[in-house]
């Protein structure tokens, strides 16, 4: 079996466009989840938001940059809306009410009613025309041997990742001034932050939107690269999805949720390229068909989380000292 | 130096510049009336201690005093304004801070961390003044100010670690010296000797009276050691049932036979 292939095509995957923007939707909810506590289980809300913010925008004749900040400013909203009746709640219950609120939002989006403005379930095509007419890479194949990409993706990849290192340089600024320190507090202890005269819920608040605004713009980046929104692609798993980036990254790190996409996709599309091989070559014998390629694929990427949680619950780069303090 | 004391033993009675007074203050769990205070006042400069049997609602005024549970009724002022509908952070803010029964480190944060949190008055803390930077002068200034108070509650030589490391005495200190930090008028002690070995407590009660002596800080604390009530307390407040059943000066309050039914149960003189 070609396993270099399978290497070289898992790489690629790994500092693609999904992984940009899976890092940054990551480096928003480690905002909100890994430095303010916040169990916010509607996060792909808020990629939502981006993206639709974008496809509307350009649907209706506007231009692509109003869209984007139309995309940003809803998610922003977003997170006003949605914290202002449900950060005074204790975690379970905020992770309960936003995984509730993404999934009304997706549900009022696909529906007929909504057609006029989201076309409903057909979704929004080619609205990012502009975007690609800007491109500075003159079209052909960029990279060494295997290792290529066309000038598209390219062009896509380099936004995607100067917006991530962006939003990280971003984050670290916000996370080391005093702001940070307060909003790490609120993750500890609510009543001990309150108690020292800080405004716990304005903190967890900013926290909410800003991790949202990030987030709108990793739904921006997927839907430019697809030139194409459509309202089952934003399904709770995206959330869980970032979830597991930040965790596996390691919370609470500056580049965790980075490393964390990177690995991720990695290893998901090194599993799917390998065992898919392995299946047509029989070594599975009738055990494992192509079809069953996808769960099996899904079961060892659930067998890898659980032993990296077994024996290195803080992710890839996070501190493990911190972690311990936290089991007690 | 203990403040003058003017004030005569009585329930609800008056006293010389009252630093926080309390009016009818009513907060019902269902039919139970957990706490009914009528009238209460605490004289600045002085050491006062809440103490009652379990149950007799000492915590629970805590946090409606600090703004951490709304009462059902009643009016309190600190300094003078209304502390009526004001929420938990802004009490702090106007002067009073709290600890908590149950020790609330910052278990992630470090020790510094922690305390230069209490800092009342740190640009940096407002989201664009983080982001744009023009904090880290008031940071340093803050910093020589948390360094001394780690210093004086001795615990300097932890300042880097994990506040989550700490023991639960130093955690006690810990959580004193970030009250101190906010430079509050008066300063709210919720057990602070629960969980404390002996040792520990001599010099945690030698911090309290400082905190009157050195800082001219209002302190009102709830203990149920008596021993440890009797030896610091400039003042006495019993509660039992939600209500004040006596104040005074320790020796009144401890010799009051409404205190002794309240502790050993009314029925000890009948059945006598």
């Amino acid at each position: 079996m070609d396993v270099w292939a399978v290497f070289v095509e898992a790489s690629r995957t790994a500092v693609g466009v999904t992984a940009g923007a899976y890092a940054l939707s990551a480096i928003g909810l480690n905002l909100q989840f890994g430095y303010a506590g916040l169990l916010n289980f509607g996060h792909v809300a808020s990629l939502m938001m981006g993206a639709y913010g974008l496809a509307i925008t350009v649907d209706r004749g506007g231009p692509m940059w109003l869209g984007v900040l139309v995309g940003v400013g809803a998610a922003v909203l977003l997170g006003l809306i949605l914290g202002i009746p449900t950060l005074r709640l204790r975690a379970d219950y905020l992770a309960i009410t936003t995984i509730a609120a993404a999934e009304i939002l997706r549900l009022t989006f696909r529906s007929s009613f909504a057609r006029p403005l989201t076309n409903s379930v057909f979704g929004i095509q080619g609205f990012a025309n502009d975007f690609f007419a800007l491109n500075p890479f003159p079209a052909g194949r960029y990279g060494i041997g295997m290792f290529r990409f066309d000038s598209r993706q390219l062009w896509v990849m380099t936004v995607v990742w100067t917006l991530v290192l962006l939003s990280a340089l971003l984050v670290r600024r916000l996370i080391e001034s005093p702001w940070g320190r307060v909003v790490k507090a609120v993750r500890e202890d609510e009543d001990a932050t309150a108690s020292l005269g800080k405004n716990v819920f304005f903190y967890k608040l900013q926290a909410l939107m800003i991790g949202g605004a990030i987030g709108a713009s990793a739904g921006i980046v997927l839907a430019i690269d697809a030139q194409n929104v459509h309202p089952d692609f934003f399904i709770p798993l995206i959330t869980f999805y970032t979830y597991t980036i930040v965790i596996m990254g390691g919370a609470a790190t500056i580049t965790g949720p980075i490393l964390g996409s990177v690995a991720f996709w990695f290893l998901f599309s090194f599993l799917e390229g390998f065992i898919g091989r392995a299946v047509s070559l029989g070594w599975f014998g009738g055990f494992v068909d192509s079809t069953s390629v996808g769960p099996v694929r899904f079961a060892l990427v659930g067998v890898g989380l659980m032993l990296l949680m077994i024996y290195r619950p803080q992710g890839i780069i996070g501190s493990r000292e911190e972690i311990l303090i936290d089991a007690r | 130096m203990p403040a003058d004391f003017h004030a005569e033993p009585v329930v609800g009675g008056p006293k010389p510049d009252p630093v926080l007074v309390v009016d009818g203050m009513v907060r019902r769990f269902g039919g139970l009336k957990a706490v009914d205070v009528a009238h209460l006042e605490v004289q600045r400069g002085t050491i006062t201690s809440l103490i009652g049997p379990n149950g007799a609602g000492k915590t629970t005024l805590f946090n409606l005093l600090t703004g951490f549970d709304d009462p059902d009724e009643g009016s309190w002022h600190l300094d003078g304004g209304p502390l009526v509908g004001i929420s938990s952070y802004e009490v702090a803010r106007r002067g009073m801070v709290r600890t908590f029964q149950l020790t609330k480190s910052l278990a992630r944060l470090r020790v510094l961390e922690n305390v230069l949190l209490g800092a009342p008055d740190q640009p940096g803390e407002r989201l664009v003044r983080g982001l744009l930077g023009g904090w880290r002068a008031k940071e340093e200034e803050n910093e020589q100010k948390a360094l001394a108070l780690l210093d004086r509650f001795g615990l300097s030589d932890k300042r880097d670690d994990y506040a989550g490391s700490l023991s639960g005495g130093q955690r006690k200190l810990l959580e004193m010296a970030r009250a101190l930090m906010v430079d509050p008028a008066v300063i709210m002690l919720d057990e602070p000797m629960a969980g404390v070995n002996p040792a520990l407590t001599e010099r945690l009660l030698e911090h309290i009276t400082n905190l009157r002596d050195v800082e001219r800080k209002t302190v009102i604390f709830i203990e149920h050691d008596m021993d440890v009530v009797m030896g610091i307390s400039d003042w006495v407040v019993c509660l039992a049932l939600g209500s004040v059943i006596s104040e005074g000066p320790p020796r009144h309050v401890s010799s009051d036979p409404a205190v002794i039914d309240a502790y050993l149960g009314s029925t000890h003189g009948e059945s006598a």
